[in-house]
This record gives structure tokens, sequence and C-alpha cells, in this order.
């Protein structure tokens, strides 16, 4: 080549900008990059990371991936990635990437949990699977069989897995790592709109005058969106305001006019606050018009636990919780009212000292007057939300008042436009439901949500948690496009789009992802698949469940690129191929859809989960699973081998037939002339010049048919007319993404706003808003307390505010423990490392997990920065650097320790108390003592 | 037989006398010199005291807990036996107690220049080199949200901050543009280890290679504390090509107009 | 035990090295750093003192801790004999003694009689180290010294200082006999004359003496054997490096390590 690669990447670079703003390049420039790219093949795809969605172009060359480039058309990114995106070509070819199904053999080569790892065929991988799932099946019915999902599966993925665990195994058990990531903000939704996902889009950063972050470091966790808010500061200095609100100093700070330190769960109140001030202080800002039209209000039990195991568990029972964790434990049974929450707690009936008796209560709420919700509110006032919330004890309390003044100034002001991001502050939280519906409250009562440039907006961390784990359905209640396992007529339709017997689905969903990790230490899941996460890194009192994987007799398997801690418990690995040498789909936080074609072959014989799951399917029958079947509860599925016969299907019709190689799928041809096939490979649909010996033995050469394709548009058909619209499958080849629902081939900026989305106007062709969500749409009529009139209103179009307290979570620092520990990420690193610690420049960046700690509180402790510390909690311990000087600055009496690092595993310090609505692990608070290690 | 044997070995005795001159020559030639791109540990002389007041010990480098620091070795193409260190291979990371200095033994480390009027160690004082942002290679210039330099520096937003600047191309994001502030920088080099380019984009260099230097005849006069640069102001005769002669010489020469 | 003294040289040279080398790599609080300074137990500092000669001379100021150290180091040779430095603790004997040891093999010294050195030499290349240091600003010897190279190598990390370990070697191979201990090395003359009135020392008793030469044919420095077969006295030239070869070789027990016997040389030369 005669060009120097640094002339190259200018002039590809040149091309890119120019064809991005339409401009044309002086021809040599131009002839210069098509000479360079000659035998590179460009095409579009997803950014492999968080939940901002950037679109990124892909050069291949000779089977691999050689570069990417930022897609300068992508309207989220424009060209431009952070470094984890930078470095997408370079996630696949770490050299340990894991090219062979792995099993854990004895000496005679037979499988042995306590053996070591040996390379099997993928038949006989298939083969331990199939006799351990028949086993828990046998043995534990359908809920004996677990699977680990993800919000990182492509579409096509998750909707194979649900369907076949839901329709073929008749098992609800499960759920997504979305879980730990944004399930509050889904119950907030559904709880507020009856309709996940947000209601506003990216574009509201330009459009909007304050950016406030709760609970969310943007500078580093959707550094794309950051360089947006950086960007729209600097366009009008002094009109637009950023405020970072958190438990501790970090980049966004940086940029931030006021910066709000609180006390970790204090959000509750400080929300509060900001109603309060509205309502008491300033209720001539209330758009009463709104209000009285749109909304309801709402109060519901608060004596609901931490999501935490209780006392009747069988791992409790048998003593498997250390006395230390049972002191944490014990407050999901009762625990004595603080004086902290003593008077937020008041108008709920309780004071000071009074054991509150804990009741799971689900999602039970009622209807109440706007007269209670203010008397709900009484306690908010300025001093006392100061004194509970200040988080550093070096500022003064009249300066965290003016603070706050601020704040409330700012939503209130009249003209001004306000957007309120938040992520994982908000939504690992143990009243993470509650404190995300209070955002909407605020911003309700003021007419600034669903508008452009105002509204709370939920930032995804995952890049496909709304586009897989939320709109397909990949959780234990979930069916696709909102609709409930629980429901029977959503059930009913679900069997009738898949063709299978009325009555297969289970109704009883409760196996969410904590759930499974407590069952198979509980002994009632036999069989459990780890599918694109890494639980056993990324789960709270993580000892515990490792302990459970190695010890207790269940079969857990790993599907995985890399060797990571999950694969390293388990007893199966099977090598999976990684984002771009698939078929795939994601959806990002704006509800923007992207599809991408498979770009290279996968390393070794790894392949899909998509076709693992195929693949297994095919050893299952009519007969194997659609007997009656009995549920924990006592519940009974209904024996429908009957019905099946009734609709053609035999009892050894295997559920590769109905689930996956059905007619319709079929009518998806593979058609090399199509455009959007023409070039590519499909391994699953045609095999690929690999000759992968398959799951038979024999080599694997395609199903025939366009299997990705037929996964997405049946999936698809489920949120089509029900305000959930995906654009077909074709136009997502041709097109940067778009954001549903897509109607009439137009996509949706503003949901709810009948200005700007066809089904609110639908809905209310008269009205400026509609709150079209289905869900909980009709309430009992009740006080704070308690339901008075069982009858239940409609409030249809409606959205809701809640009286929802603040309340201590269950683990607070003490005397022993004490100091508050925080977890997160950093921008150099991708939730458990597995891919971004394998890319050298990125692991030079930041090699090891460091505990930031307050200079004083490492003076306290006789430590200085470099030295290793302890962090102890009642549950483990771990070894960290300390850092007093980094990125994030916390308050004394704090610490933060993210959890990229498998070295510094702090999973087994945190907590696994869980919000009891949502379900989401609280990683951001525990309480721990650090001392010199 | 016996001349055929003295032969070979007085052959092989020029050529052992050769190979000892050369190792003599090859030692002082190439490294006896003072190799201006070397990094010292902190604290360390001026580099024509340090290497005379150096005694080539290594206490330094056995104090060092992160292993950065090393004693050049014959080839290291740096004054033999001298401590230094290499950034992007383990860069200083500015330990509290800063405990390569004190183990000195001959002062070559100077532990006053890096201790506080109350006598405790100040990091900030430490002076190694200035880093130095390659703004080409540098992938913040182009618009990637990187930062990485800025985030592991130790002296975050005081050595190097930010600069934030509209991105005209794209309409709606920003540059995050790490700038040195040459004054604060210690030199320790973790920005150039954590950088993300395959050679870092951002290096560091000794303070005689890396700074300019203002004249001393001129004070900012919007920086009260600016009088202190130039304490040593003193007013020099000034001489150009034009006067090279005295006024009297140039006034009497011969030469026309 | 014709070796006895070698075993014991050669368990102390590397046993230090072994501690210097320990102290890098576990970090052993023995004896840290190298033979240009170290500290030994963590408190006791100890320092070449040439090295720090050419230092002051190179305009250096040295700390406190580093004159003390030279001083202990200059006392303890001048007590136990200067170049048992040399003997004892360089380990660039290790080298010459091997090439000493092949070079007698082949039978090299047979042919190459004639001295081509003098022995002088390496006091002129101690003085234009000090000269060199003044000049230059900078301890000249301590930028070439194989003897850092080799044990600085080492400890911390050879390069490409496994060159002068070969140079040395084929040097006191084929261009001379002893050629760098015996005739070049400044750091060898400065403890010559630092050992000059050593307390411990060599004694040659005539009586016993058979006149085998046995002494005189291992012997580093044949000069200081000069009374062998003649007188009984002490070995007192300052080059004698105290490494007993003469001792344990002699078949006749005609030498031994004592006291400096000043008195009864006095005597025997009034003789």
């Amino acid at each position: 080549m005669s060009m120097e690669r640094r002339d190259f990447l200018k002039s590809a670079a040149a091309a890119s900008a120019a064809s991005a703003i339409g401009m044309t390049l002086p021809v040599s420039a131009q002839a210069a990059a098509e000479e360079a790219q000659k035998d590179w093949r460009w095409d579009k795809a997803a950014c492999r990371f968080c939940g901002t969605g950037c679109g990124i172009m892909m050069a291949t060359k000779d089977g691999r991936v050689v570069a990417v480039k930022g897609d300068p058309a992508a309207p989220v990114n424009r060209g431009l990635n952070c470094i984890k995106g930078y470095f997408n070509a370079k996630i696949m070819y770490g050299a340990d990437r894991l090219t062979k199904p792995l099993l854990r053999v004895n000496a005679k080569g037979e499988f042995d949990k306590k053996g070591k790892f040996a390379e099997v065929s993928w038949e006989r991988a298939f083969d331990e699977m199939e006799k351990h799932a028949k086993r828990a099946l046998k043995e534990k019915g359908p809920e004996g069989l677990g699977i680990f999902a993800s919000g990182q599966y492509t579409i096509m993925e998750g909707y194979a897995a649900l369907k076949m665990m839901k329709a073929g195994f008749r098992s609800n058990a499960i759920d997504p790592n979305a879980r730990h990531c944004m399930a509050s903000a889904v119950v907030g939704f559904y709880q507020t709109f009856g309709i996940d996902e947000p209601s506003g889009c990216y574009d509201d950063i330009e459009l909007t005058d304050t950016i406030v972050s709760w609970g969310s470091n943007m500078a580093e966790m959707h550094p794309i969106l950051w360089s947006r808010v950086t960007d729209r500061k600097l366009s009008e200095p002094d009109r637009v305001k950023v405020i970072n609100m958190s438990t501790y100093r970090h980049r966004t700070s940086d940029l931030a006019d006021i910066e709000i330190i609180f006390s970790p769960n204090t959000d509750l109140a400080l929300w509060n606050y900001i109603a309060h001030e509205i309502v008491y202080n300033h209720p001539e800002s209330i758009d009463w018009d709104f209000v009285k039209e749109h909304i309801v209000f709402a109060s519901q039990p608060v004596n609901t636990g931490y999501g935490m195991r209780r006392d009747n568990e069988i791992s409790i029972k048998s003593g498997k919780y250390s006395a230390k964790e049972m002191e944490t434990y014990g407050k999901e049974m009762r625990k004595a009212v603080s004086a902290k929450e003593a008077p937020a707690l008041a108008p709920f009936g309780y004071k000071e000292g009074d054991m509150m008796e804990m009741k799971p209560a689900g999602l039970a709420h009622w209807e109440i007057s706007f007269e209670e919700y203010k008397k709900f509110l009484a306690p908010y006032t300025l001093d006392y939300v100061a004194k509970i919330s200040k988080g550093d004890p070096n500022e003064s309390l009249e300066s965290f008042k003016e603070k706050l003044k601020a704040l409330a100034a700012l939503y209130i002001e009249k003209e001004r436009k306000v957007v309120s991001f938040w992520t994982m502050g908000m939504n690992q939280h143990t009243r993470g439901t509650w404190v995300n519906t209070l955002s909407y409250n605020v911003h309700f009562l003021l007419n600034k949500q669903a508008k452009p440039g105002s509204g709370a907006f939920s930032l995804t961390g995952q890049p496909s948690a709304c586009g897989t784990a939320r709109e397909v359905g990949t959780f234990t209640h979930r069916l696709p496009a909102d609709m409930m396992s629980a429901n029977p007529k959503h059930r009913k339709i679900c069997e009738q789009a898949w063709k299978v017997p009325e009555g297969t689905l289970n109704p009883i969903g409760n196996q969410d992802i904590m759930k499974i990790h407590r069952d198979i230490e509980d002994g009632n899941i036999k069989f459990a698949w780890v599918n694109v996460c890494n639980p056993y890194q990324d789960s709270a009192s993580a000892t515990h469940w490792i302990n459970a994987a190695r010890e207790m007799d269940a079969f857990i398997v790993t599907s995985d690129g890399y060797p990571g801690i999950s694969a390293k418990v388990s007893d199966l690995i099977l090598p999976s191929a990684m984002i771009y040498e698939k078929w795939g789909g994601y959806g990002n936080a704006e509800r923007r859809t992207q599809l991408w074609r498979q770009q290279v072959l996968p390393v070794g014989d790894a392949m899909s989960d998509t076709w693992q799951w195929i693949e297994f399917s095919k050893r299952f029958t009519v007969a194997d699973l659609w007997g009656e079947q009995t549920l924990r509860d006592g519940t009974k599925l209904a024996d429908v081998r009957e019905a099946a016969k009734k609709m053609g299907y035999k009892d050894n019709t295997t559920m590769y037939e109905i689930i996956f190689a059905n007619e319709r799928a079929k009518s998806y041809k593979v058609d090399l002339k199509d455009p959007v096939q023409a070039g590519y490979d499909n391994s699953e649909a045609m095999g690929d010049s690999r000759k992968v010996v398959g799951s038979d033995g024999k080599v694997f050469d395609g199903y025939g048919f366009f299997v990705q394709k037929y996964l997405f548009e049946e999936y698809a058909d489920f949120g089509r007319g029900h305000a959930h619209d995906l654009a077909p499958f074709d136009v997502y080849h041709k097109v940067r993404g778009l954001k549903w629902p897509v109607v009439d081939g137009k996509e949706t900026q503003w949901r709810f706003n009948t200005k700007y989305d066809p089904y609110a106007k639908k809905a209310a062709p008269d009205s400026d808003f509609a709150f079209y969500g289905k869900l909980a749409k009709e309430l009992a009529q009740g006080d704070l307390q308690k339901v008075t009139d069982k009858t239940k209103k409609s409030l249809e179009n409606k959205a809701k505010i809640f009286a929802r307290p603040y309340m201590d979570p269950p683990e607070m620092p003490d005397a022993e423990y004490d100091t508050w520990l925080c977890t997160g990420r950093v921008l150099e690193h991708w939730h458990s490392g597995t891919m971004t610690m394998r890319v050298p420049e990125l692991y030079k960046a930041v090699p090891e997990a460091l505990c930031y700690m307050h200079p004083d509180d490492a003076k306290k402790r006789g430590v200085q920065r470099g030295d290793l510390v302890n962090v102890e909690s009642r549950r483990g311990v771990v070894k960290a650097r300390v850092e007093t000087r980094g990125r994030n600055r916390p308050p004394v009496g704090l610490v933060f320790v993210p959890w990229f690092d498998e070295k510094v595993f702090i999973n087994k310090v945190c907590l696994d108390a869980t919000c009891p609505q949502s379900k989401q692990t609280d990683y951001k608070k525990c309480a721990v003592k650090i001392y010199k290690a | 037989m016996n001349e055929r044997r003295k032969f070979i070995l007085s052959m092989a005795r020029g050529i052992g006398l050769a190979a000892m001159g050369a190792l003599a020559w090859s030692a002082y030639v190439g490294e006896v010199r003072s190799a201006p791109l070397i990094l010292r540990p902190p604290g360390a002389l001026p580099e024509s005291d340090f290497l005379r007041t150096c005694i080539k010990c290594g206490l330094c480098v056995l104090a060092c807990p992160y292993d950065t620091l090393r004693l050049a070795a014959p080839g290291d193409s740096n004054p033999i036996g001298t401590p230094y260190f290499v950034p992007r291979d383990i860069p200083c990371y500015m330990c509290e107690d800063i405990p390569c200095v004190p183990v000195c033994p001959t002062g070559a480390l100077n532990e006053a220049s890096l201790k506080d009027e109350t006598g405790a160690w100040e990091i900030k004082k430490i002076d190694i080199g200035v880093a130095v942002v390659d703004v080409e290679a540098c992938v913040a210039f182009w618009g990637i949200q990187c930062d990485a330099c800025y985030r592991a520096c130790p002296l975050m937003d005081e050595a190097i901050y930010l600069k934030y600047e509209k991105n005209e191309r794209t309409g709606k994001h920003a540059f995050l543009k790490p700038v040195v502030n040459t004054n604060v920088c210690t030199g320790c080099g973790l920005c150039e280890r954590a950088c993300i380019t395959e050679k870092p984009a951002i290096f560091v260099l000794p303070n005689a290679i890396a700074l300019g230097k203002v004249g001393d005849h001129y004070i900012k006069g919007w920086d009260s504390g600016d009088e202190a640069r130039v304490a040593g102001a003193k007013a020099e005769t000034t001489q150009t090509k034009i006067n090279q002669q005295s006024a009297l010489d140039a006034l009497n020469a011969d030469e026309g107009f | 035990m014709k070796y006895r003294f070698m075993i014991l040289r050669r368990l102390t040279q590397l046993g230090l090295l072994g501690l210097y080398i320990g102290a890098n790599l576990f970090g052993w609080k023995i004896l840290q750093g190298n033979l240009s300074s170290s500290l030994l137990f963590e408190s006791i500092p100890l320092a070449d003192p040439y090295a720090i000669m050419q230092m002051t001379l190179a305009g250096a100021v040295l700390g406190f801790d580093v004159l003390l150290g030279a001083l202990i180091i200059a006392l303890f040779y001048m007590i136990i004999g200067g170049r048992a430095f040399c003997a004892w603790v360089c380990p660039v004997n290790l080298i010459t003694d091997a090439a000493n040891k092949l070079r007698r093999s082949l039978g090299i010294s047979q042919v190459q009689k004639r001295v081509y050195m003098s022995r002088s030499i390496r006091y002129w290349v101690m003085g234009l180290g000090l000269l060199l240091s003044f000049a230059m600003g900078v301890a000249a010897f301590e930028m070439i010294s194989p003897i850092s190279i080799v044990h600085r190598g080492a400890v911390f990390g050879m390069g490409l200082g496994v060159g002068a370990i070969v140079v040395i070697f084929l040097f006191d191979l084929f261009v001379h006999e002893n050629g760098w201990c015996g005739h070049l090395c400044p750091l060898g003359a400065f403890y010559s004359l630092a050992g000059r009135f050593s307390l411990i020392r060599v004694y040659h008793d005539a009586e016993a003496c058979t006149a085998c030469m046995k002494c005189k044919e291992v012997c580093p420095e044949k000069e200081v054997l000069h009374m062998v077969a003649k007188s009984s006295e002490s070995v007192v030239m300052g080059e004698c490096i105290n490494c007993g070869r003469c001792v344990e070789v002699c078949d006749d027990d005609a030498l031994h390590f004592s006291l400096r016997k000043f008195a009864m040389q006095a005597k025997e030369k009034s003789l």
C-alpha cells in the first residue's frame, strides 16, 4: 500500500465526515480513500457497549474486523465514539476467546462436578445439557430450570430464549441482568404511565435549559450524551444550568453549576422536598389544568421490606447465613423506625421506635386525593430534608440549604425547561421504584413532562436493556410488548401467535434474577444457563451464589466469548459468537432500534446464542414438556398434549419444529439476491465455511431459512398496533435506527404528547396529552394508609403521582461497619470487564479497581494513596488500593469501588437487598469497614 | 609450532587490548554524557549536579513500591548506573511519603525540595518533567470522548484540565480536550501510561527539553504573583549584529552611505 | 584442605552477592544497595571510599550518611587488609580467577612468560580517575568501572554489561595474566594503599619452607612473596590480597595468617 496508515486514516475520516454533511471532497482525496479501502468492506452496526446506542461503521477484510469508525450519519453520535466504542474492532480478538465447548470431566471423560474442564464436541455438550435439563424438569418442574438472560442479548437472541422458555419449557424462570440495571425504571414507568420506556428522547438535551443528573455519572457512563450536554452548556452558558446530584463527587460535577452531595437513599427526601416547595410554597406554579385532566394521586403500603431473603426460606433455615449477615437480613421481617425516617413515616402512622412488621405487598397501590398527597408532603420542609440529606460532613448546613433552594427554584421557574436524567443511582435502590415515580411527581405538577426539552428521563446502562430485555420481555413476569405472564388475555394472545395450545403458558412469574440465584442455593433450580452476561461476578452477596453453583446439585452452563467468573464456576461452557459475528439488533434508551448484519464468521467453533437455543429445542418433544406440571405453590399447569394433537402436533414433534422451524419461519427465505442478505454470511441460516460439527455430530449446514428476520418480524408483530410499532426488518438495514412507535414510517420523539405521538392523538384527539399505557389503570380508592373503597375506578389516559416517603435502607453505617460503600463503573471498562480488560490500551489505562476515599478517612485509618486496604462488610472482604486523588472524590464516610475488576471482587462485599417492587439490587449502598491490608 | 602458537596468542592479545579500549571508549562516549531525555526520580538535583552526586547504589530503586525506578544498565543509552524511569512502562505513582527520596545516601535526591514549610511531604512539589500532548494523535481532539489522561492525573483539574469546545461538525457534541498546566504538572507520567493511543499522544519530557522561558525584563501586569518569577532581573548591555563596534569606531569608519 | 580459603572466599563472595540480590528480588533488609553504597540492617551505611573521593573531587556536596559509610569501609579494610576486598568481596575476582584457572590449564603462561605491563599502571589509573573526576565534574571511574557494572548488573539487571564480563575474562585469559586485578584496577590500587598498614597478614616461616614454590605459582601478586625460602617475615606489601591461596597450597606449613609482627620483623631486619 503506497499510503501511510496515518494518511489513510485522515482521508478516510475526511471522506466519512464529508459524506455526513453532504460535502464534496476534492477528487484526489476521494480517490485516495477509495484506493486504501479497496479490499475493505464497510457496513453499519451499533456499538457493543452502553445504552447510548452510538452508530458505528465496521471495516472487514479477510473475515476479520480490521477497523471501525463512528458513523457520521448516526443521529446519536454523528461519527463520534467514546474510548470503549473506539475499540469495538478489538473486542472479539482476545487471545483467550473460547472456541470449543468445555465440560468438567473426570479421568474417564465422564461429567464430574469436581472435574477439570476438557474440550468436548457440540453434540456431547448438548447431550449433557439435555440430560441435566430433563432431570431438573423431572425433579422440580418448569421452575427447576433457570436462565440468566441479558440486556446485551440481540433482539433475536432474547426472543428465541424467551419463546423456548415460556412456550416450550413452560417456565418463567428467565430473567435478565437488566434486572440489576433498570427494573426500577420499568416499574416506575408501568406504575406512572402504564407502559414502559421514556417519553422523551435525546433531542431533549439540545432543547432544554436545565439538565439535572440524579445518581448518574453521565460524564463517564454516557460519554457521548455528556458531550451533547457539554455542547448545550457551551451554547448558552448563562441560561443553561447543569446540576449534579450524587452521593460523591465525580466527573459530572466538572460542568455543573450546582453540585449536591447527599446522604445515600435521601434522594427520596430531595424529590419530595422539591414537591413540597411546589405545593406549599409555590402553589401558583402547579399547572392545575394539566394535573386535573391527566393526573391522579396514589398511595401504597410502606412496610414492604427490602427484597432480601425471608425467615422461612430454606437456606436461611439451614444456616447458610452467618449471624453477622442475619443482622441485616433480619430487617426483611421487621425493623424499628429510626429517628431519621420517623417524620417522613408519620403520615403513614409510624413514629420513632415503632416496630415495623414487613409484609410483601407486590405492586399494590390505590388512588388518594390531592389533600392526602399534600398531607404526605408536609414533613419535607427545608430544615428536615437538609438535615437528613446533607451528604458531606465538611459542608455547612447553610450552604447545603442554599443549594436545595436553588435546585427547587430551577425546577419551579415558569419558563424554564428541565430534563432530569438518572441511571443506577436511582434504579439500584431499595426504594428504586419509589424514587423513579417521585421524579415524575415533580415534572407532572409543573407540567414539564413529555414535552420537547422537558421531562424525567431514565438513561439505560446496557446496549439493549430496552430493545431486548424490556421490549422483547425476557423477564420472569413479562411477555413481548409490555404483556404480562400473569394476565390470561396476554397469555392467550401469545399462545395464539406462537401456535401453541391454550394453557401452555405458565401464569406464575416470580423468579427474578436474584430469585434464580437463591433458588439454586435452596436446591430448587437444578439446571441454570447463563446467556450473554456474567451473573457470578455481577450479583451482590456473590460468595453465596458461587458456593451454590459449585456445591449444590445443579448443572450450570455458561455461554460466553471469554472465560469470566461465570464460566469458571460453571459445569459446561459453550463458546458464543460475539456481537459482530452474528445478525443482530439492539434498542437504546431513547427507543431507537438498530440492526446490523453478520460482519465476520465467529472465532473457532463458536456459535450464536440463537443457534444454541434452537439446537437445544431439538432435544425436547411435546411429550417431554407439555404434560401436566405442578408448580411450587401448588398451581397446576394443564396437560396440553391432547390440545397439541388437535393442532396437528404429535407426541414426538420437537419444539424446534413448533417454536423455530414452523411454517411462518420457513417463509423467510435465504436469498442471496436480496439486497439485505447479499454478500453477507449467515452462520445460522446457511452454515459457513468453518464447517462446524453441530449438535447432532454432523457438519451444520444451516436451517435453510432467514431465522433472524423471522424472529424479529414475529416479535415485532406483538407491538405493532399497540404503541410499540417497529418498522419492517429490511427498513432497519437502510436507516440509522428509528425511535418507536414507528407509525406510517415516522419515528416518535415525544410520547403521550398529542402533537408528536400519533397514539396519544388517537387516544385523546382533543387534548394535549394522553398517558395511554394500559397497565394498572384501574384503582381502588383510599387514604395514605389504606384502601377505603374497593371499587375500581378507571384512569384511562391518566398518569399517577405517588405519595412515597423517605425510608432508611436496610443497612447503614454503624459503629463497627462505619462507612458507606458505593459501587459502579469507570469510563474505560464495560461491566465485568470480560471484553474491555482484554483490550491492551484500555487495560493499560485502568488496570485495576481502586477504592476511592476521602483523604481524611485515609488518614484516620493510617493508610495513604496506593496502600492496599481491606474493604469488609458482613458478607465478605476484598483488597483494593486506596485512591484519594482520583476521578471520584467521596465525602468523609463513603468509599467508591468499581466492579469491573474480577481481582477486586467487590460484589462479595455488596448486599443483595433489592427494591421489593422492582427486585433490582441496590449496589449503591451497604456498610463496610476499611482497614490496612 | 611454538612460533605459530605465539602468533595466535599475540593476535588474541591485540584483539583483547582493542576490546578493552573499546569498552572504556564507548562507555565514555555513550554513557558518561548526560542523556537529555532521561526522567529522574522525584527530588533529583539538576541533571549535572545529579550526575556527580548520585553514587548509583540503587537504594531508591529498592524503595520504590511500584518497581517504577530502574538503574541504567549498559546499553540503556542513559548515564550508566543512574536511576530513571519510563512512564509508559511504569509511571511514578506519586506516593504520599515519597519513599525513594529519604533513602538516598548522598543527597542526589533532595528531601528538602519536596517538603512544605511544616516539614511534611508535598507531592505537588515533585518536578520530574512535564506532560506534552500531540494534538494530532490525541483522539480527544478528534472529538472522541476519552480524557483517560485527565482522569488518570493525580492532580486532576490542576495539572491536566479539560477545555470544552463546541464540535461545529456534528452541531451537537463538544470536544473535551486535555490541556496540561506546565506549572503544576509533576511529570509523574500516569497520563502517558493511561493514554489509549497506540503510541502515547501525551508523554512526559524533562523540563529542560519541554519548557520555554520568558525573559526577565517583562512582568505580567495582570498577575501580582509574576514578580517573583523575575527576582534575578538586572539591566544588561544589549548587542546585535549592527552594534558590534563601539559608537566611536562606527562613526569613524570609512564606509560610505 | 587445599581449598579451605578458596571455599570460604567463594562463600563470602557469593553470599554477599546473594544478600544484595535478595534485597532487590525479595525485599530482604540485610544488605541493600550495591558495592558503591549500601545499607546494612537498614541502619549502617556503607560506601566505596574511592567513589566518594572521585565524587568529592567532581564537586558533589554529599550527604552525611554516605561519608560515614565511606569512613566505615575505609577503616574496616585498613584493619583487615585493604585488598581483602579484592579476594573476598569483589565479583570481578570470580571472573579473573576463572580466567586464570583456564590460562593455567591451557599453559598459556608458559608461552607468555614475559611481563608486558608494569604493576604500577594501576596507581596511574587510580590517579587519573581522580584527576578526570575533578576535570569533568563527574565520578570518572564510576562511569566505566567494570566492578560496578558487574555487581550492579547482578543486582539490578545486567543489560549489555555482560560485555564487561566477557572482555575482562578474555583480557586476563589471552592478553595478560592477572591483567585487570594485578595491573589495571584503580580500586585495587586504592585498597593496596589503604591496607598498607593493616593488621592481618600472611607470615612466612623460612625454617619450614622447602622452596617448592607452589605458593608463588598460585599467587596473583607474586612479588609480595619475595621472601619465600629466604627469610621469615610477614607479607607486608599492600598488593597482597589476603586470599590465602599460598597458605592452603603450602605442604610444609611454612605460611599462615597471623597478626602483623612489627617487632619481630624489625628484629630480623636488624640481624
